[in-house]
């Protein structure tokens, strides 16, 4: 797929604006991460606009999760070079930034959702502080105000507000997830990576979790890669999808189009695999 | 307070243990901490670690403030050794004849005449003035501890000045109680770059830290860390803008010299609860009791 056929494509999307002299807000040119002798990711490519959400599918083990985390700087490629949009207009590599680079980054224009929100999420500390600490981080020191914002983001992400001094150890599965997305939002970030954000969760909570997430990332004009096992996932909230086998791209392209019109075997019994209730 | 204390007497000399060297450690381990002390001191609020000695006490007594009063204690000093400001509790009478028995040099329990105090819980009361170092006993030098037990996460937070977590701290504080509610070992910015824990002394005595003209050295010994703030250096309590640091105030003064500007102690004197303020700091207390003309004639 050539960039002016991907570029009109986008621009004809709701909430995105993917324009030819635009830069990307993000671009990973030929990733190559390998562990040992055996090969993690091979030659991954891609660019993503602001805006944009791009959904990275395939089966355990096909290097899903170590693309994101190369592309999010907590691991170093062998070979490739993954650049970010800056706030001066340009594109930087992410890994050649120093360590303090790196953090500031990912703890004010990113965002990083895990899979296991124990991990992302403070459990001894109340919900308040976790929304709170990039705030604070960021040298907001009035509590009224951080409690406000606290308030405010509980709310948008569907969490009653009365619960605020609560620790998310006293919280269901679904409630800690949109609270660590809270906790990652709160800064504004342009980019979030999310790392199977809805698996470990029930059927109506997932729908619940899905839905105020497609809200969010269009609200906010949020760009968005989502690593995914589940197609259903990447159906309702990517604009995009790259399917990923054995380390590879093996295709790519918009959300429906791969879904639909599967073009590489391994995407064809991807499709064909899902269960239809 | 007691009479083995107040030591000008000469025969105290030959109350020293000849078989270990002066001030029990061996030269190569006192420069081996001076070492860490200077690094210390060059880096205001920042942990250096050091080789921590077994000392003949147990962790938790003192062995951090030891080994730092070791290092830089010579026969001309003049130790004080307090314990939650008093010189007559039983860490500080210890410590203080650990260094009588080993140095020989002469002890005080006067602030003012003291060239060297080590102290557990407490700045002294009295002003301290420039020649003079405090060497505070430190259990836990890592303020973030509690909230991130990983060492090499601090340390990175540390290097990149990443303090967002020490006010999650204070934020749990008051959304639970409404104000901040620690009140020892409260957590201080030094130097305007190290966020660094002052030791478990009442937060009423965090403002004493700020530009004092006293040398102030900190020794963990457990955890094998010696840091430091020079004289005169910024020291300042953190806060937020609308809930400010604070000290703690009593609405009583000292049952015995009177004093309403001091740290008290809450003390129940009998079973039916009776219960009095007394200041905590009891050389502070002597003088004010002995009045300035009795303080003239013990010197």
């Amino acid at each position: 797929m050539t960039q002016v056929t991907l570029g009109a494509a986008l621009s004809a999307l709701p909430g995105t604006a993917a324009l030819d002299d635009e830069p990307p807000l993000l671009r990973a040119d030929r990733i190559t991460r390998r562990f040992g002798d055996r090969v993690a990711v091979l030659e991954a490519s891609f660019e993503l606009w602001p805006g944009e959400v791009l959904a990275i599918v395939g089966e355990s083990g096909s290097g899903k999760t170590t693309l994101l985390n190369t592309i999010a700087a907590r691991g170093e490629p062998e070979e490739g070079v993954v650049e970010f949009l800056c706030q001066d207009g340009r594109l930087h590599n992410v890994h050649s930034m120093s360590q303090a680079q790196q953090r500031l980054l990912a703890r004010t224009e990113w965002g990083f959702v895990h899979q296991n929100p124990v991990d992302g999420l403070r459990m001894d500390v109340s919900a308040g502080a976790n929304v709170c600490e990039r705030l604070m981080g960021q040298g907001v020191l009035h509590y009224g105000q951080l409690r406000a914002r606290a308030q405010q983001w509980l709310e948008r992400v569907e969490i009653d507000p009365a619960r605020i001094d609560d620790p998310p150890r006293t919280f269901s599965g679904g409630m800690r997830q949109r609270l660590q997305i809270a906790r990652n939002l709160v800064t504004q970030p342009r980019l979030v990576f999310m790392d199977e954000p809805t698996s470990g969760l029930d059927v109506s909570v997932q729908a619940r979790l899905l839905d105020l997430l497609r809200q969010l990332t269009r609200q906010l004009r949020l760009a968005v890669v989502i690593v995914t096992h589940d197609l259903a996932v990447a159906r309702l909230l990517a604009h995009r999808m790259l399917v990923m086998h054995q380390g590879q791209v093996v295709e790519s392209g918009l959300t429906d189009r791969v879904l639909d019109d599967p073009q590489h075997p391994y995407t064809q019994l991807l499709v064909s695999s899902v269960l239809q209730p | 307070m007691s009479s083995a204390t107040d030591s000008d007497s000469p025969q105290q000399a030959s109350g020293i243990a000849p078989e270990v060297n002066f001030a029990y450690l061996d030269e190569r381990t006192k420069r081996m901490i001076r070492r860490a002390i200077l690094k210390a001191v060059a880096i205001p609020g920042y942990q250096v670690p050091f080789g921590s000695r077994e000392m003949p006490l147990p962790y938790g007594w003192g062995t951090g403030g030891i080994q730092v009063t070791a290092a830089v204690i010579g026969p001309a000093d003049r130790l004080k050794v307090i314990d939650q400001g008093s010189d007559d509790t039983v860490n500080a009478v210890n410590i203080r004849r650990f260094f009588e028995r080993t140095t020989g040099v002469r002890t005080t329990t006067d602030t003012r005449e003291a060239t060297l105090i080590q102290t557990r819980h407490r700045i002294p009361e009295k002003p301290l003035s420039e020649g003079q170092i405090l060497i505070y006993q430190v259990p836990v030098p890592e303020p973030m501890q509690r909230l991130e037990p990983r060492e090499s996460e601090t340390r990175t937070l540390h290097g990149l000045a990443e303090y967002g977590l020490m006010h999650v701290k204070l934020y749990e504080d008051i959304a639970r109680y409404g104000h901040i509610a620690t009140t020892y070992d409260y957590p201080v910015l030094v130097n305007d770059r190290y966020i660094m824990s002052p030791s478990p002394i009442p937060k009423f005595d965090n403002p004493k830290m700020d530009r004092n003209p006293a040398l102030q050295l900190f020794g963990a010994g457990r955890e094998k860390r010696i840091y430091a703030v020079p004289p005169y250096t910024r020291v300042a309590s953190l806060g937020f803008e609308d809930h400010p640091f604070e000290i703690q105030r009593w609405s009583a003064v000292c049952a015995l010299c009177g004093a309403n500007d001091s740290f008290l102690d809450e003390m129940i004197t009998d079973d039916a609860g009776t219960r009095l303020h007394v200041c905590s700091d009891s050389d502070y207390c002597k003088t004010r009791r002995d009045g300035p003309e009795q303080q003239e004639h013990a010197q």
